[in-house]
């Protein structure tokens, strides 16, 4: 068992800021535990999962999870539920009526900014949803900070009868600092509470309770200039004093140790009428904020001065650098740009693995792209995008692939109407937000190719079970989703499902090359392991033997086991100049799929002997 | 800019996969048996696509802000020789880079989109960056056991730390005993050969 689990009280851990979270939802005595994997947020429930005394599970998307939170809370326990911050997105459907409703047991749901985009498609500020939904906003900058306020979230919750939402950021998601844990508390579970004027949510009920709400917002914003968890720094550097929170507020102490600091750990509601008497003790406020400027808006709306994004960077994370030059400006101090810049070295952009079971299908798209849209998801498949496969068109959001594709179908001007639409998507996506757009394709007789790339995880999180995997979040067996009944009892012809191994790439490519000039929708369902799962079985390693005649169909493929030794250009006898460049395999990678074996022209990629193999283990 | 001179800071640099993590995770443990206050941050979202990582250890009397401002590592880890070059800024003046010579060249290169720069090390020193570089691919080949590259480069940068080089071997060796018992030994012997390849670095630099 994990040591965090058995962490006996005031004992110190190096735990990340995702480790602590789970922690302290530990500790406050939650019963119910729900997710669907995003980064940064996938860690904090593979971490509850850990707790014996706790259930948690993998939801099929955000928006389930959530509802499973919720009525966990309306039967009087505590609940929570964790996303990424456009999980959010997708649950926002609950959320909104469940504001209204507010809870029973304390509910919180802790969401995961991902401000600087390392893994997402959109960088959107989670406290606006403090705003839209009339909840309080936590705001932890550390790991400590994040253990303690998941505990006092639940404090806050049945206080004031509302979910809380703790608003994480990469830098606190991923963040490794020490902290002190206590012990799990008893709590007192509080049983269904039978009142559907409040659970049953019709407008007569509504009406009642968005009186209520509005009274609530009274609350709330008296509670939250008297809070504690908002606080002044005193600094002897009267000239600024910063409003700020999150790890931003880390980056002020350290930039600018002497200046006195409002720290908000919550900050929506704004607490605006204590960082006014907090202005009257400055010469000028700056708020630093990630990543939108809400704060400072709704300051400037009380009437309260203040600078922010006009002098500090409008997206993405801060640092104590970046706030280096902006603030001495704003002191009057002369500036001299500093910037050293980087010594140039080309991109190294992530790309898919050492025999990725995505890789051929990527392959046969990227030779049909000119006569084919296509449409994809996200996960690691997106990666198709990237080089040497450049094979995607869209990227939007979860499950999105097929329902665009259904609309690039219908919207496609004269000259394009006859050109087949793919959507590539991931396992775990359709099941988290595939199956209705299939269903509407369907519905709607419309005709697009579904390419499911089954490699029974989700890939880019790190590798979770989900519903289509056969296992739970604990790795106990669990019933699995059987894709090609799904789609049929969608209504997809069952002539039109095929399965298919994607290391048999002549077999691939013939089945979407069938499947496009159907004229009724289709699903290619690939099933072999992601590489980085214990599914996956490595084989015997490949070799280049003599005679590699530079033509590089194999670095088509994109697997990065495959490494140009040399490079040249040819001449032909017709004067045309031919690209050569010749390949080897790195042998310590390879696991031996075969996919190249199938591009290569001379035919000289073969299995490295087992003597060989014996050797260098050797 | 602000007290920063008090803490030690620590770049980790590589590629997905590598163990980049690791390094700094042991690296973070080593100061917190010494009392030091400790952050450790990455960016993880694509770790494992072999992509470009990096991970920062601070430690000190209070660590604020956990990434490393650009211009104040003390210490620069390199697993690979281009990722070493891409952070060499990072440093501080006067500081140490240790770099593992063994090249890893993403797609972007192979396919010929982009040239490898022809001597990492090479430009890093005519940047005034003081570098010990090896080649630890070679010396984890020779072990025979490819992941040792990390355990390598910790006994190559251990003499460089502000603490004993004792004290991060044992929590290596310790970490195996644990949770792989069989591979503790060839750790221990991982460790020692970094450390002698970095001094027979500085020989030769000097």
């Amino acid at each position: 068992m994990n040591a965090i689990v058995k962490a006996i009280a005031d004992s110190r851990h190096l735990l990340s800021g995702n480790e602590a979270l789970a922690r302290g939802v530990w500790e406050a005595g939650v019963q119910v535990a729900t997710a669907y994997p995003g980064t940064p947020s996938t860690e904090i429930l593979e971490n509850l999962a850990l707790y014996p005394d706790i259930h948690a599970q993998w939801s099929v998307n955000e928006k389930v999870s959530l509802e499973v939170a919720i009525g966990a809370c309306v039967v009087g326990a505590r609940s929570f539920c964790a996303m990424k911050h456009v999980g959010v997105n997708v649950a926002s459907d609950a959320l909104m009526s469940q504001t209204l409703a507010g809870v029973n047991g304390g509910l919180v749901i802790a969401v995961a900014d991902d401000v600087g985009l390392s893994s997402s498609q959109n960088e959107q500020d989670t406290r606006f949803w403090g705003r839209f939904a009339h909840l309080p906003i936590l705001e932890p900058c550390d790991s400590q900070e994040a253990y303690e306020m998941a505990i006092r979230a639940y404090e806050l919750s049945e206080k004031f009868g509302i979910p809380v939402i703790i608003r994480m950021t990469t830098r606190v998601c991923h963040v490794k600092g020490l902290v002190t844990v206590g012990e799990r508390q008893a709590y007192e579970h509080k049983g269904f509470l039978d009142d559907p004027t409040k659970w049953v949510m019709v407008p007569t009920h509504a009406k009642e309770l968005l009186k209520k709400q509005g009274s609530r917002d009274v609350i709330l914003k008296a509670y939250v200039n008297e809070c504690d968890l908002n606080r002044v720094e005193d600094g002897s550097d009267k000239r600024i004093g910063f409003v700020t929170s999150g790890p931003a507020y880390l980056h002020v102490k350290e930039a600018f140790p002497d200046a006195p600091v409002f720290k908000m750990g919550m900050s929506y509601p704004v607490p605006i009428e204590a960082i006014r008497a907090f202005g009257e003790t400055v010469d000028k406020l700056v708020v630093v904020e990630e990543t939108e400027p809400l704060v400072e808006t709704e300051l400037k709306a009380a009437g309260v001065a203040v600078h922010g994004k006009d002098i500090l960077p409008k997206t993405g994370e801060l640092s104590p650098l970046i706030l280096d030059k902006p603030i001495r400006e704003l002191y009057g101090e002369n500036v001299d740009d500093l910037a050293d810049p980087d010594l140039p070295v080309f991109p190294r952009p992530p790309t898919m693995c050492v025999a990725c079971p995505h890789l051929s299908p990527y392959y046969c798209l990227s030779k049909l792209h000119k006569k084919i849209r296509i449409a994809g998801d996200i996960g690691c498949y997106t990666l198709g995008a990237g080089h040497p496969w450049k094979a995607l068109d869209t990227t939007t959001c979860m499950g999105a692939s097929i329902s665009m594709a259904l609309g690039m179908t219908l919207g496609a001007s004269d000259e394009d109407k006859d050109k087949p639409v793919v959507a590539v998507i991931g396992d775990s996506t359709f099941l988290h937000m595939g199956m209705q757009p299939l269903l509407d394709v369907i519905y709607n007789r419309g005709n697009v190719t579904v390419m499911l790339l089954d490699n029974r995880t989700t890939g880019m999180t790190g590798g979770q079970e989900h519903a289509g995997t056969g296992f739970d979040i604990h790795g106990n067996e669990a019933p699995r989703a059987d894709f090609e009944k799904i789609v049929v009892a969608l209504g997809v012809n069952p002539d039109r499902v095929r399965r298919v191994n994607p290391y048999e790439m002549p077999t691939m490519f013939k089945a979407i090359k069938e499947e496009i000039n159907q004229n009724e929708p289709s699903v290619i369902i690939t099933d072999q392991p992601c590489v980085l799962t214990t599914r996956f079985k490595r084989q015997n390693p490949l070799k280049v033997i003599d005679g590699c005649t530079g033509c590089a169909n194999c670095l088509s493929t994109g697997c990065p086991a495959i490494i140009v030794t040399r490079r040249e250009t040819e001449t032909r006898k017709s004067g045309k100049e031919v690209e050569k460049a010749y390949v080897e395999i790195e042998t310590t990678a390879c696991t031996g799929c075969n996919l190249c074996v199938s591009t290569c022209g001379p035919d000289v990629i073969k299995p490295v002997s087992f003597l060989e193999v014996a050797k260098n283990v050797q | 800019m602000s007290n920063n001179a008090e803490l030690t800071n620590i770049l980790v640099c590589g590629i997905g996969g590598q163990g980049v993590m690791t390094a700094s995770e042991v690296l973070s443990m080593a100061a917190i048996q010494l009392g030091f206050d400790v952050k450790k941050t990455e960016v993880a979202g694509m770790a494992q696509r072999g992509g470009v990582v990096t991970s920062h250890v601070r430690f000190g009397e209070k660590v604020l802000s956990p990434a490393i401002p650009k211009g104040e590592a003390d210490i620069l880890v390199g697993f690979e020789p281009a990722e070493a070059m891409r952070w060499a800024k990072h440093l501080k003046k006067g500081g140490v880079a240790m770099v593992n010579t063994s090249r890893i060249k993403p797609p972007v290169v192979n396919v010929g989109l982009f040239e490898y720069p022809d001597n990492p090390v090479e430009e890093m020193r005519k940047n005034g960056v003081e570098v010990y570089d090896f080649d630890a691919g070679e010396i984890a080949r020779e072990l025979g056991e490819m992941r040792l590259v990390n355990t390598i480069l910790m006994g190559a940068i251990s003499e460089h730390l502000p603490f004993d080089a004792q004290v991060l071997k044992d929590i290596i060796v310790e970490r195996f005993r644990q949770k792989k018992p069989e591979l503790a030994e060839l750790n221990d012997k991982a460790f020692e050969a970094g450390r002698k390849a970095a001094a027979k670095s500085a020989q030769s630099a000097a």
